[in-house]
């Protein structure tokens, strides 16, 4: 959990889709977590039926402790159509890529977090954008996995598979591409034209000036 | 003129490139373009080719259409935010160039500057809809832009012989989502893969330039093969320039092969494009064989 902040409600809403499990990442939430704004939003989705069960816990970044902590609420994610998970983008993506049948999506975004040295794991990235992507990518960061944070696709520069930049890392639009065609949701990937926003700045200061 | 109303009339669309030099003397470019490319349709103007850089591509199509031709003015995102690109895309129009080929560009790390900040702030698909509306009269910010909009032939680039092309289609559709209006492909040397590549792409309905690059040696082939993303010379067509030696080194046998990737692919597009990189003199022969 580095710092984080709600996604618009029209945004969530548009993400729930049939029954839900969702998981709070409590990890490092002392660095900033809207953890009020989040318990509304999810006691609404309750009240309207639509949670199958609800999982709090702390560096869901941790795999080993991630796994384990899945396994008591198996059958409660069995019965959800999707996670939603409300943790920073690495916590995020380290669920997607263990659920990879599953659709998971990020309820917030990440923001920057200056100075932060991070207790995040190396095997997946996030870029504290402040405009997380990973709901349109299939839980794969497109800023990090991609050499040039593309977020409307791949480039021509695919070779073998491999990033024509550096060929010891994975095209990352390949492994989007991949996972969401394995998963039948290609479909994501037909959203209006994307434009990353640079001013989350801002959102920095006041996330810092709220705490 | 506008490409797109070439396609419009129905005409096999050709265009050639040109990449600017390292240097500001542009004369001996100019003279070339006249002397060889007085058949093309239009000629692309590369913008910093594989992250070299060079003079201006918004420069060098001033200069080619004071000369009386038409230029493809190449805008990659590589080196510009969204300001930058749409200030040089009303800079562009103010001067009548209405060809724009929307790129998102090589990495920096690929060229002369590996040292430099690569910009990507918008991508070739974004890019194409910021092109929209400015069309509209619009800018990327909201604001309104003064008196008169400017107006673009979108082009676009495509690899159809990516190992990956059913991810390449997806962001050809994109494209097409965004206002491409008309594709440039990746240089082919497999003209089966570029026939079924086609068959998929022609649902989106935009006319499409097969990419054609005249092969020049063996080491130039071999070079492909091994860095350039989504382009592979078959072995038969290295054997073919490895027999002759002279011949290939005149040129004669690489004019031969090019001509023969047209004549297959001609039916299924609706242009060609021709990367002569420095093989300008050889054109006029080789649309001659192709028969265009």
């Amino acid at each position: 959990m580095l710092m984080t902040r709600l996604k618009s409600n029209e945004a969530i809403a548009s993400l729930v889709d049939g029954k839900v499990f969702i998981i709070n990442c409590h990890g490092c939430k002392e660095v900033g977590f809207p953890e009020e704004e989040a318990k509304a939003l999810q006691k609404e989705l309750f009240a309207a039926g639509k949670v199958t069960g609800i999982m709090t816990t702390d560096y869901i970044c941790n795999r080993e402790n991630m796994k384990l902590r899945l396994s008591y609420h198996k059958d409660e994610i069995d019965q959800a159509d999707m996670v939603l998970i409300f943790s920073c983008g690495v916590g995020v993506q380290t669920v997607s890529e263990y659920l990879e049948d599953k659709k998971v999506c990020a309820a917030c975004d990440t923001i920057r977090l200056p100075g932060f040295q991070g207790v995040t794991p190396q095997e997946v990235d996030c870029g504290q954008c402040g405009e997380c992507f990973l709901n349109l990518t299939g839980g794969i960061c497109p800023i990090t996995a991609c050499s040039k944070s593309l977020v409307n696709g791949p480039c021509g520069g695919t070779k073998d598979g491999k990033c024509e930049v550096n060929d010891c890392m994975e095209c990352g639009w390949e492994r989007i591409y991949r996972k969401l065609e394995a998963m039948g949701r290609l479909d994501v990937l037909r959203c209006p034209t994307q434009i990353h926003n640079f001013a989350t700045d801002d959102a920095t200061k006041e996330c810092k000036q709220s705490k | 003129m506008k490409v797109t109303d070439l396609f419009k009339e129905g005409k096999f669309v050709v265009s050639a490139e040109v990449g600017p030099p390292k240097g500001i003397n542009v004369d001996h470019l100019i003279e070339e373009a006249k002397e060889y490319l007085g058949r093309c349709d239009a000629i692309n103007v590369t913008d910093n080719q594989s992250s070299v850089m060079r003079v201006g591509s918004l420069a060098v199509c001033k200069a080619l259409k004071d000369a009386g031709l038409n230029p493809i003015f190449q805008l990659a995102c590589r080196d510009r935010n969204r300001i930058a690109l749409q200030s040089d895309l009303l800079s562009a129009a103010m001067f009548g160039i209405e060809n724009v080929l929307a790129l998102t560009g090589d990495h920096t790390k690929m060229g002369d500057h590996p040292q430099a900040k690569p910009v990507f702030d918008l991508d070739a698909v974004s890019l194409l809809h910021t092109m929209g509306l400015l069309e509209k009269g619009e800018d990327l910010g909201g604001n309104k832009l003064d008196g008169e909009a400017p107006s673009f032939a979108k082009g676009a680039v495509v690899s159809p012989c990516s190992d990956s092309v059913d991810a390449q289609l997806l962001k050809m559709e994109r494209k097409v989502a965004a206002g491409a209006e008309y594709f440039q492909t990746q240089a082919v040397f497999e003209p089966e893969k570029f026939i079924k590549f086609m068959e998929k792409a022609k649902q989106f309905g935009k006319p499409v330039q097969l990419g054609i690059i005249i092969p020049k040696s063996v080491g130039m082939c071999r070079f492909m093969n091994a860095n350039v993303a989504g382009v592979h010379v078959p072995e038969e067509m290295i054997e073919e320039l490895k027999a002759d030696k002279e011949k290939t080194k005149a040129g004669i046998t690489g004019v031969e092969i090019a001509a023969r990737i047209i004549r297959e692919c001609k039916p299924y597009c609706e242009g060609v494009h021709i990367m002569s990189l420095g093989w300008e003199s050889k054109i006029p022969g080789l649309l001659e064989q192709a028969g265009i």
